[in-house]
């Protein structure tokens, strides 16, 4: 079974580093994207397990990207989280008619972000 | 006799000599009828030597029957403050002459319908004129034979040299002549006459009154006495019982009958609405009248009962009753002056009467016929004066001849109830005319006719019968036997009197065709207008010529002043020319074309002397063009302005209410605008101060949950925390910044300061930012100090902005920045910071000085600015008075500008 595997998305580069400390530790497979294209450029390469997806993102936003790839039906089992800043309801409901499967809403607690991540990974779905 | 003859003349002259008086005192302008009292008592005239005598009669015979005559005014008193105030504005206004004038003028100046009324009233008045004369020589006879006097006596007649009433009728004939013809101006008032009328009504109330109190106490004793043996009398008892049903209806119909006729009769009309000189005698004439009324009613019933106890009935008439009780009791002074009260009586209303019927005779019958004969040349004849006057006393000669004519042929009894029942007919026409706009010449016409055919059937013409002029048959068993057109039981109407029977006919026929025609036929448009100012002459009055003052015709002055010559004489033509001229400062000698308003007042005039339906005729006939369709174009314009300055305001209202709709929409956008800018200021700004915050939350979790973190990675967090927590609170100092800024609340400390050393200041604060990215920083400063009035901090705070904008774009290394200070064109000052970064792209320029709108910067992964940066120097630098904007072109770095003025000052030149 492929380690368990994480896409973190957002263009603030003192949180992907927070982030990405944090899924290591977790114990997954982490991948940073600053991005929308890069976030999409990585789940081309290989898709991830989870994304961590920021919204307000340069070039393509995380409403965007989230789209994209549930277009796409070979990614169908990528499990999309929306890391939102503006916690409004409008955008955690956009979020998921985009095809989110969840949203955490900015500044989050690091425990929470490490359990919901935790939660969507295959072997706790199954 | 010669006593009685004597004092007659003796009192007729004093009656000639008021008159005279009176219109001395009106030349003199000290006016005697000019009072509220005056005025009542002329409209007392209403009381005839029918009621004199006739009334006492009536009591006799009947009881309280006389009493509706008296009831029916009194109850109209009450109301001639709305009818008759009314009648008297519109008179005042169209300068009426007569009720046969009012009633042409009010269906747009018709002369058929002045005509009929006229023949009407002829035909109607008349005989009682005529049963006026004959009281007056049937009371002399009474006078002079009593006691052999008979029934008898007072039938016969006597040839008109041996009859009292032809000397009478000379006398008085003679006195309307003088006093009623004086002026060729019918609507001026005889002033002479009616002070002469005024008088007259006081004696025959004295005298009434003086003959009810002896009667009463001296020759009875007192009204006890009196009524306790009436009562006990047998012929007398039935007299206190009210009759039968009918008679209710009888008394409804006399009360209603006297209601109107005491508006409609020519010589009420005359002195009530014609003489009236002041509106305001109506309210005090509408009580003082119907109290004339009561005391001269006092003593009718005392009178008639002591009579038919004193005479029974028989030899003495009852009407004589008045004149016989005196004189049987040898009281020869009181009999005197009773007979002076009746002979006032008689004449009062004979020279009223008379002049009010010449008038109209002249003026509604005989001139409008005249002037339209051509041969005649009327309207040619250089002056109509003169013929005008002799019109109006041969009509009242040949009155008396056709009064003692047809007093011979027909039965004066009850003569007076024939004559109201005729001159009721004008009453639908008249009253309906001031109140209802829609009433139409033919609709008064059809009235008109319809009832004084009525009349004419129901009891003119059987009473015609009675005095054997006609035979009686028709009377009897109806026109051509067909008993339904019975005269006094018309379509089986039975049970009624003549009079009643007649007037439920008449005046059914006369407002049914009058409401009826109204309502199917059109006005025209002349119609239409007067319509108009007669039923809205209050408001239309206001002005003192009405709405007709638009009037437009084109005439010559020459012309309208040779007509006038004609019919008022040249000296009060010129004189009223004169005083139009005066009152608009104008020379009239000068005044070639009319105006509107000349040929109006002119028109007014003749109206005056010739009746407002030849006036029209004689005016528009000088007056060329189409008078009437102009006049008509006012009319209509006039009573349309009113509609339409209401629209004006309701669409003004409107336009207004429009106008304070859309501000208040614009107002309502903008504040929506600003409620959505500083939602998205809000969420921008909480967008902005959640993502340091992110990160200092997390490393501080990470930190708190990771004790045995190695010393590297937890300085490196430490830092993270550090430098997030300075992000955060340079956001808020510049959010707070901005805040005050736009809302007006920033403190501002200006002073006089040297430019040069601020920039210097803030290049050497932010020396540190240049040395560690290795970018070369030059200033390019004059040597002279360069002073401006301007706040020390908040400048600084632009420059640092600028060059640690510059800072953050140019690449390390090889960047290069420029701090220029150079003289403006406007004579200020411009301070340029220039750097060799990428610079900006264009589609990034129109925004770059608003709020949150950040670059993105390929060299760094996120620009590290708040966003807030520039939009803060923008805001400082206008409200120093200057201007910011950026030159820049890609890969060539970029530069950007801000100016601020110098103003001149004496200082600055020193330096």
């Amino acid at each position: 079974m492929a380690p368990q595997s994480v896409l973190v998305v957002d263009d603030e580069p003192n949180i992907v580093l927070s982030l990405e400390f944090l899924m290591k530790e977790a114990g997954f497979d982490v991948r940073v994207a600053r991005d929308g294209e890069s976030a999409l450029e990585a789940v081309r390469q290989a898709p991830p397990h989870v994304i961590l997806l920021d919204v307000m993102l340069p070039k393509r936003d995380g409403y965007d990207v989230c789209q994209t790839i549930r277009a796409n039906p070979a990614w169908k089992d990528v499990r999309i989280l929306m890391l939102t800043a503006k916690g409004r309801q409008i955008e955690k409901e956009k979020g998921l008619a985009m095809g989110a499967d969840d949203y955490i809403t900015k500044p989050f607690s690091t425990r929470e972000v490490v359990e919901r991540v935790r939660a969507y990974m295959p072997d706790a779905e199954s | 006799m010669g006593l009685v003859i004597g004092v007659s003349l003796g009192y007729l002259l004093i009656l000639f000599g008021i008159a005279y008086w009176g219109d001395r005192r009106a030349d003199q302008g000290r006016s005697v009828i000019n009072n509220p009292y005056v005025y009542a008592l002329s409209i007392a005239v209403y009381c005839t030597s029918w009621t004199f005598y006739g009334s006492v009669g009536l009591a006799a015979q009947g009881g309280i029957h006389y009493l509706p005559i008296y009831l029916g005014p009194t109850l109209m008193a009450a109301v001639w403050w709305i009818v008759l105030r009314k009648m008297v504005r519109i008179s005042k206004v169209n300068r009426i002459t007569s009720i046969a004038d009012f009633v042409a003028s009010r269906y747009g100046k018709s002369p058929l319908l002045g005509g009929l009324v006229t023949v009407i009233a002829l035909v109607g008045l008349i005989p009682y004129i005529a049963l006026q004369l004959k009281a007056v020589s049937d009371t002399f006879t009474v006078m002079v034979m009593y006691p052999e006097v008979t029934a008898q006596d007072l039938m016969h007649s006597v040839p008109f040299y041996m009859d009292t009433a032809f000397y009478v009728a000379l006398i008085l004939a003679l006195f309307a002549i003088l006093f009623g013809t004086r002026h060729i101006d019918t609507a001026e008032h005889h002033q002479g006459m009616v002070a002469a009328i005024a008088f007259e009504s006081i004696v025959k109330l004295v005298a009434f009154l003086a003959a009810g109190l002896m009667i009463t106490f001296v020759i009875f004793g007192g009204p006890a006495d009196l009524f306790d043996q009436a009562a006990r009398h047998p012929d007398l008892a039935e007299l206190f019982r009210v009759g039968e049903l009918a008679d209710y209806g009888n008394w409804v119909a006399l009360i209603l009958l006297s209601m109107v006729v005491i508006l409609v009769l020519p010589r009420q009309f005359q002195v009530a609405v014609v003489e009236n000189v002041d509106e305001r005698h109506v309210s005090k004439a509408a009580w003082l009248f119907p109290l004339y009324l009561f005391l001269i009613n006092l003593f009718v019933l005392p009178i008639a009962f002591a009579g038919v106890l004193m005479f029974g009935h028989g030899e003495i008439h009852p009407d004589s009753f008045v004149l016989a009780l005196p004189l049987s009791q040898d009281l020869q002074w009181l009999a005197l002056m009773v007979f002076l009260g009746g002979l006032s009586a008689a004449t009062a209303m004979i020279i009223v009467e008379t002049v009010a019927l010449a008038t109209m005779l002249c003026n509604d019958l005989v001139m409008p016929v005249l002037l339209r004969i051509r041969w005649l040349r009327l309207q040619q004849r250089k002056d109509l004066t003169r013929l005008l006057l002799h019109l109006r006393r041969w009509g009242i000669l040949l009155g008396y001849g056709y009064v003692r004519i047809t007093g011979d042929m027909v039965a004066l009894v009850g003569m007076g109830l024939v004559s109201f029942c005729a001159v009721a007919q004008f009453a639908p026409a008249l009253i309906g005319g001031i109140f209802w706009k829609g009433a139409t010449q033919k609709g008064a016409l059809a009235g008109l006719a319809a009832g004084f055919a009525v009349w004419l059937y129901t009891l003119l013409l059987p009473a015609f019968a009675q005095s054997g002029w006609l035979s009686m048959g028709f009377v009897e068993q109806g026109l051509m036997g067909i008993a339904l057109f019975k005269p006094y039981a018309l379509f089986g109407l039975e049970g009624l009197d003549p009079i009643t029977h007649s007037l439920i006919w008449s005046m059914l026929v006369n407002v049914g065709a009058y409401v009826t025609v109204s309502l199917l036929t059109r006005q025209s448009t002349m119609e239409r207008i007067q319509a108009n100012l007669f039923v809205d002459v209050f408001r239309l009055s206001a002005d003192r010529y009405g709405s007709s003052r638009f009037w437009r015709g084109t005439a010559t002055v020459r012309d309208l002043l040779d007509l006038l010559k004609r019919f008022v004489g040249e000296e009060r033509a010129v004189r009223a020319f004169h005083q139009y001229a005066r009152a608009r400062g104008l020379d009239f000698r000068r005044m070639r074309e009319a105006d509107g308003e000349l040929i109006l007042m002119c028109e007014r005039l003749l109206a005056g002397s010739i009746g407002t339906a030849s006036a029209r005729v004689m005016v528009s006939n000088v007056a060329k063009g189409d008078v009437v369709s102009l006049e008509e174009v006012m009319e209509i314009l006039d009573e349309a302005s009113q509609v339409i300055t209401y629209s004006q305001q309701l669409e003004a209202k409107s336009r207004e209410l429009e106008a304070a709709t859309a501000e208040l929409r614009a107002a309502n956008a903008q504040l929506q605008q600003l409620d959505r800018m500083k939602d998205d200021f809000i969420s921008t700004v909480t967008h902005e101060l959640r993502t340091p915050l992110t990160s200092i939350r997390s490393f501080t979790e990470i930190l708190h949950d990771h004790p045995d973190l190695e010393t590297a990675k937890r300085q490196e967090f430490l830092g993270i925390i550090i430098s997030e927590s300075e992000r955060l609170t340079r956001l808020i100092n510049q959010v707070l910044d901005l805040a005050k800024l736009e809302s007006g609340a920033m403190r501002w400390y200006i002073r006089r300061l040297d430019l040069v050393e601020i920039l210097t200041e803030a290049a050497t604060t932010t020396g540190q930012l240049f040395r560690d990215k290795g970018v070369d920083l030059a200033l390019e400063l004059p040597e002279q100090p360069v002073w401006l009035p301007t706040d020390r901090d908040r400048l600084m705070q632009v420059v640092i902005n600028l060059l640690s904008n510059a800072v953050k774009f140019t690449p390390p290394q090889t960047g290069r920045v420029v701090l220029r200070l150079r003289p403006a064109r406007d004579g200020g000052v411009r301070v340029e910071v220039e750097d060799n970064g990428p610079g900006i792209p264009a589609e990034a320029l129109p925004t770059l000085f608003e709020k949150f709108r950040q670059v993105g910067d390929a060299l760094t992964d996120k620009p590290e600015g708040t966003g807030l940066g520039l939009a803060i120097c923008k805001n400082i630098v206008q409200r120093l008075g200057g201007r910011i904007w950026v030159e820049t072109e890609p890969d060539q770095g970029s530069r950007f500008i801000f100016t601020l003025p110098v103003p001149r000052s004496p200082e600055a030149n020193d330096d």
